[in-house]
């Protein structure tokens, strides 16, 4: 090691009185701090729930408030009521084929609205003409409310399966298209000339460069279109349906089974759910070169 | 464009640019500027910020056309920018070997890396390098087509002291390495002399003066030619009584 030192007369203006009580910071090794009984229970309790800590907190003030009294049973049964309400309807093989049947409706619906969202969000991305053709309509298809399009749906393709399918798939497609598009034409014009000056062809570009930059913005799109074909499925249920988790909800109104509505409503929380689970694994894997902004 | 003006013009030369013109609106940013690039010459093109460096290189890269004028250049040719600009959702090989086609585009990838010091570091992601390590890559890019002339938008700009030092020896190294002609574009005095076979200096937007270097590896160090040089230098970028 060398040490070079320039000598120079200190720098003390007038008045700086370097003995003050300036604050100071000091770093060391987070293990180095001294423990306190308070520092080591939080480091043990360290919020084991996650995400998962609020509606934890609120099934607990709910099933409290039940068991006390406050709620009544016809309003909000306890939660753990709605769990045997669950497990009954399995029993009677009510649940069971309703699930199935619904289950279905979306998977048929997502593909037919992903493939028809993902197939024109990139040709609109990547063509001019493509932007010309599809943009003008998705852009007024997406201010036009789901809900509204499906009297309008009734009367055109009547009450059976075609019209919950296509409402799933109407509202899975819009934002799959949208936010393709915008993805992949956000993709930094500075990246796209650089590869073209280095003498890579379009395939390459499309394939190295555009698809891969625009994977966020896909990622975002998916998480609205699955989102978006769960109320597209309640809708369609809802309204006109012998079979599936909206007929069940429906029936429980009809009856006044409060356990039963809150049962259908809890089945597709839990879809809800599940689908942004889906999604968060998939931008685990797909945007791996991206270094996640992680909260303290 | 046409191939016969291609081959009429065709000098054994790395580029000519011959009167060139372009225009922003109604500021003329090139009037008439000639230039011409020998083979495996390395000129390095100096010039205050806002005088043009980037439109002419931009001119020679085809990324922009000019107004009036002519613009010859090799059709292998690449370019290093300012920004690294590599592709964060690839890994370091994959953006070497962008503009590669073939089933050896691997190993050259791999044997470029190596020659820019980045053995072992082929499957990290752009994000986790540091800004010099960066800059080599984007290197590598460049010179993995095996190009006729490379143009260097600023490169190492961006790059602390230090790390500036090492590029040169690196760009000094890989020139013995490629045989291509080059164009550095820099504002800084020093960087030029130490690489240059040509400085040449812009001024109202066209070349206000060229100075072939004749100096060995030590002169260009500390020399009293190189302090000649240098002032010389500043006074043709009209900064001669800031120093």
């Amino acid at each position: 090691m060398t040490e070079v030192r320039l000598e120079a007369p200190a720098l003390v203006g007038p008045g700086t009185d370097r003995t003050s009580t300036r604050e100071r910071h000091v770093f060391v090794p987070r293990d180095a701090r001294p423990r306190t009984p308070f520092s080591t229970l939080r480091e043990r309790l360290r919020w084991p729930l996650g995400i998962y800590t609020t509606p934890v907190a609120v099934l607990i003030a709910w099933e409290i408030l039940s068991v006390a009294g406050v709620l009544a049973k016809t309003y909000a049964p306890a939660p753990t009521s709605i769990v045997k309400s669950t497990v009954d309807l399995w029993q009677q093989g009510v649940l069971g084929p309703d699930l199935a049947i619904s289950l279905q409706r979306a998977a048929i619906g997502l593909a037919i609205g992903l493939t028809a969202g993902i197939v024109t969000g990139v040709l609109g991305g990547l063509l001019r003409s493509g932007e010309y053709l599809f943009n003008g309509v998705v852009q007024v298809l997406n201010t036009i409310p789901l809900l509204a399009v499906l009297p309008l749906m009734i009367v055109w393709f009547g009450i059976d399966e075609l019209t919950k399918v296509l409402l799933i798939s109407f509202g899975a497609g819009v934002p799959m298209y949208l936010n393709l598009f915008a993805a992949i034409r956000g993709v930094d014009q500075r990246l796209i000339e650089m590869t073209r000056t280095t003498g890579a062809g379009t395939w390459r570009l499309v394939t190295w460069v555009l698809v891969p930059g625009a994977l966020p913005g896909f990622l975002v799109g998916l998480r609205f279109s699955l989102a978006y074909s769960i109320l597209g499925l309640v809708a369609a249920e809802t309204v006109n349906a012998d079979k599936g988790l909206g007929f069940l909800i429906t029936q429980g109104q009809t009856y006044l089974q409060t356990n039963q509505v809150f049962v259908g409503l809890v089945i597709y929380s839990l879809l809800g759910l599940l689908a942004d689970q889906f999604v968060r694994v998939l931008e685990r894997v797909l945007l791996r070169w991206r270094p996640s902004f992680e909260a303290a | 464009m046409s191939a016969p003006v291609a081959t009429r013009h065709r000098r054994q030369a790395g580029a000519v640019v011959d009167k060139v013109v372009r225009r922003f609106g109604d500021r003329v940013v090139l009037d008439h500027l000639d230039l011409t690039i020998a083979d495996e010459e390395l000129v390095v093109l100096l010039g205050p910020s806002g005088c043009g460096k980037s439109t002419l290189l931009r001119l020679l890269a085809g990324l922009d056309r000019p107004d009036g004028g002519l613009v010859e250049v090799p059709a292998k040719r690449a370019i290093v920018f300012q920004a690294d600009r590599l592709l964060p959702w690839q890994r370091v090989l994959r953006n070497v070997t962008l503009g590669l086609r073939g089933p050896d585009a691997q190993k050259r990838g791999r044997e470029v890396l190596a020659e820019v010091g980045l053995s072992g570091r082929e499957g990290a992601w752009p994000k986790e390098l540091s800004g010099g390590e960066a800059q080599r890559v984007s290197l590598a890019r460049a010179l993995v087509s095996e190009p006729e002339l490379v143009l260097l938008d600023e490169p190492f700009a961006a790059l602390d002291a230090i790390t500036r030092l090492r590029m040169h020896d690196l760009v000094r190294a890989l020139r013995s390495k490629h045989h291509a002609a080059m164009l550095l574009v820099t504002h800084d005095v020093d960087e030029a002399i130490a690489l240059a076979d040509r400085v040449v200096v812009m001024r109202d937007g066209r070349i206000g003066a060229s100075h072939h270097l004749r100096l060995s590896a030590a002169e260009r160090e500390a020399s009293v030619a190189r302090e000649e040089l240098r002032s010389t230098l500043l006074e043709d970028l009209g900064l001669a009584h800031q120093h």
